[in-house]
């Protein structure tokens, strides 16, 4: 209990340090724009890994809808700032729980279908959000959704990312994360053993799509003009290269995919028409030398660090005695 | 009042009738033999049983509720488990969360607790783990409680099974060909192992098996399924005796060569 108690401030400790640093670099203006930029876009980036991963690596229903999901988070987060003026707060629960059913109703139709199939029904879904979207001329139609008030700041993107990557590791780490398992590792086996496959299924959908709603609603209230041109497979397909390359089934490792690629595509930025060439060469690299992912369903902890630094300190500890 | 009534069960798939008219009543404590040639629908009996295959006709009571409609998890949470012929363990688990899922139908949590880390939580999550790692400790497989479910050795993972299968609390056990792909040796210990399960947890059995051994040598009533239908019951040396069993499973002429 006690050293429980020690590794939880020792990571507290760990994120004040980093929110303190990367805030004052922002306030003194050490962090170009450009870099600030791309360290929220880090941030959301890093929300939609994870709530990605929790529904194909942890579930192991392979879904591509997660443009759909974010798409709606956005848009109804946005609707509520800019078309009916009230507050951010709420823009953030409406925008999660739009999102969340948007789960439901992708999930429940969805679920005698595996694999493949999946894949393109959810593929399905996320087209049909962007062109339902497009054709609304509320949130703007094809020129998308304008001035959208400005309020995502540091404080707040931080705070999104350690809460929801908190909310994840609770649900992974719980009985419900456990049965989540069982449904990816034998479905028939897991109903057998008391596991409400359906519910279980429908549940991942919904806690990864709101979680995927709420990264939506910072986008659009960072960048303060969303259009569904935005939400294309295109930005399914970065995000589950994340998911990818950190390994499905491994938290950390999606902070690790999310943190690695958007570094990768900021500095591949002057150079756009390579950067979707990267990407894809990134992926099948990954799929051929480490199909696991760079942690495979390990995952990164304080125990790690102390074994490495056990390793080091041995290794010294062996030089000194020569 | 027999724990399962089985009337009238029926399953076809298509044309083809895998199950027709069974019946079966089995009474609490019974440990009651299913054999039959390749083929027979001794599976599928199991199948409709534990609610994955919803029946063409008939009845099942177990318990004295009628199983009509009830979806698979909502059957184990009555108290009936299985195992399955070919080995279906969570593989890429670790052993102890294989037991601790199942487990999870007799303690369990709402989402809120697991989200939010509230007291039932850990709790619970203490006595799940408790209880999952003294059902291991039993079946002698608390050594390899860390270790990943797919890397046991073959008859460990057979007994992993069954300890899964008891970590739901079942009142009723149906077991899927437990000697399956095992040496005389390791059938004779499933042989003692079942036998002292039964005891200890005061278990119904049903058991699906091919080694005739291990059924003669544990059940009290053996039923014989062929081409779906049955064809006899008794106890094993009635079984042994029985012209159409012999059939069955031997064929026409190798009985008239025998006689």
């Amino acid at each position: 209990m006690q050293k429980k108690h020690l590794s939880v401030l020792i990571i507290c400790l760990a994120l004040g340090a980093l929110f303190a640093i990367v805030q004052v670099g922002i306030s003194n203006g050490m962090i170009s724009g450009y870099w600030v930029t791309n360290l929220f876009l880090m941030g959301i980036n890093i929300i939609l890994a994870a709530s990605l991963n929790l529904i194909n690596g942890f579930t192991g229903e392979f879904s591509l809808g997660h443009a759909g999901f974010m798409a709606v988070g956005a848009y109804a987060g946005g609707v509520i700032t800019t078309n009916l003026g009230l507050p951010f707060p709420l823009a953030i629960v409406v925008g999660m729980l739009a999102a969340a059913v948007a789960g439901v109703l992708v999930g429940l139709p969805t679920l005698r279908l595996r694999g493949d199939y999946l894949a393109i029904a959810t593929l399905g879904f996320g087209e049909i959000v962007r062109v339902v979207l497009m054709n609304i001329d509320y949130v703007g139609g094809a020129s998308g959704l304008k001035d959208i008030p400005d309020v995502v700041n540091w404080p707040i993107i931080f705070v999104s990312v350690v809460l929801s990557l908190l909310l994840i590791k609770n649900f992974v780490r719980s009985s419900h994360g456990r049965a989540c398992l069982a449904v990816r590792e034998n479905d028939l086996a897991a109903q057998m053993m008391g596991v409400n496959i359906t519910y279980y299924k429908v549940l991942a959908f919904v806690v990864g799509a709101a979680l995927a709603g709420l990264a939506g609603v910072l986008y659009a209230h960072y960048y303060t003009i969303i259009q569904p041109k935005e939400f294309s497979f295109l930005l399914t397909f970065d995000v589950l290269v994340m998911v990818m390359v950190g390994g499905l089934g491994s938290l950390t490792g999606s902070v690790v995919g999310a943190v690695l690629l958007t570094t990768a595509s900021a500095f591949l930025q002057a150079i756009p028409e390579l950067r979707m060439v990267i990407y894809a060469l990134l992926l099948i690299i990954s799929a051929i030398f480490r199909p696991q992912g760079l942690l495979g369903e390990k995952e990164v902890t304080l125990r790690t660090f102390q074994k490495l630094g056990g390793v080091f300190n041995a290794t010294s500890g062996s030089k000194q005695t020569q | 009042m027999p724990l399962l009534e089985v009337s009238k069960l029926s399953k076809s798939f298509g044309g083809l009738v895998a199950l027709n008219n069974f019946n079966l009543d089995v009474e609490e404590g019974e440990l009651v033999g299913l054999i039959g040639p390749n083929g027979a629908g001794k599976t599928t009996v199991f199948n409709l049983l534990t609610g994955l295959y919803k029946p063409t006709g008939g009845t099942i009571v177990f318990d004295g509720r009628n199983l009509r409609g009830r979806h698979p998890h909502q059957i184990t949470k009555m108290g009936m488990a299985r195992t399955f012929q070919n080995i279906r363990l969570f593989g890429n688990l670790s052993v102890l969360d294989n037991v601790k899922i199942a487990y999870q139908v007799v303690v369990n949590y709402g989402l809120i607790p697991a989200f939010l880390r509230v007291p039932p939580f850990y709790r619970r999550e203490e006595n799940i783990e408790k209880s999952s790692l003294k059902l291991l400790e039993i079946f002698d497989l608390k050594k390899h409680a860390q270790e990943k479910a797919k890397n046991l050795p073959y008859g460990e993972q057979r007994r992993l099974e069954v300890t899964r299968a008891l970590a739901t609390n079942p009142k009723l056990l149906l077991l899927d060909e437990p000697a399956a792909g095992m040496n005389p040796q390791e059938t004779q210990d499933l042989l003692a192992l079942i036998k002292w399960v039964r005891n200890e947890f005061k278990l119904t059995i049903i058991l699906i098996e091919h080694d005739m051994s291990l059924v003669m040598g544990l059940c009290e009533r053996v039923l014989v399924l062929d081409y779906g239908s049955l064809i006899a019951e008794g106890t094993p040396q009635e079984i042994q005796q029985n012209p159409k069993v012999i059939e069955a499973y031997l064929g026409d002429e190798e009985v008239a060569a025998w006689e």
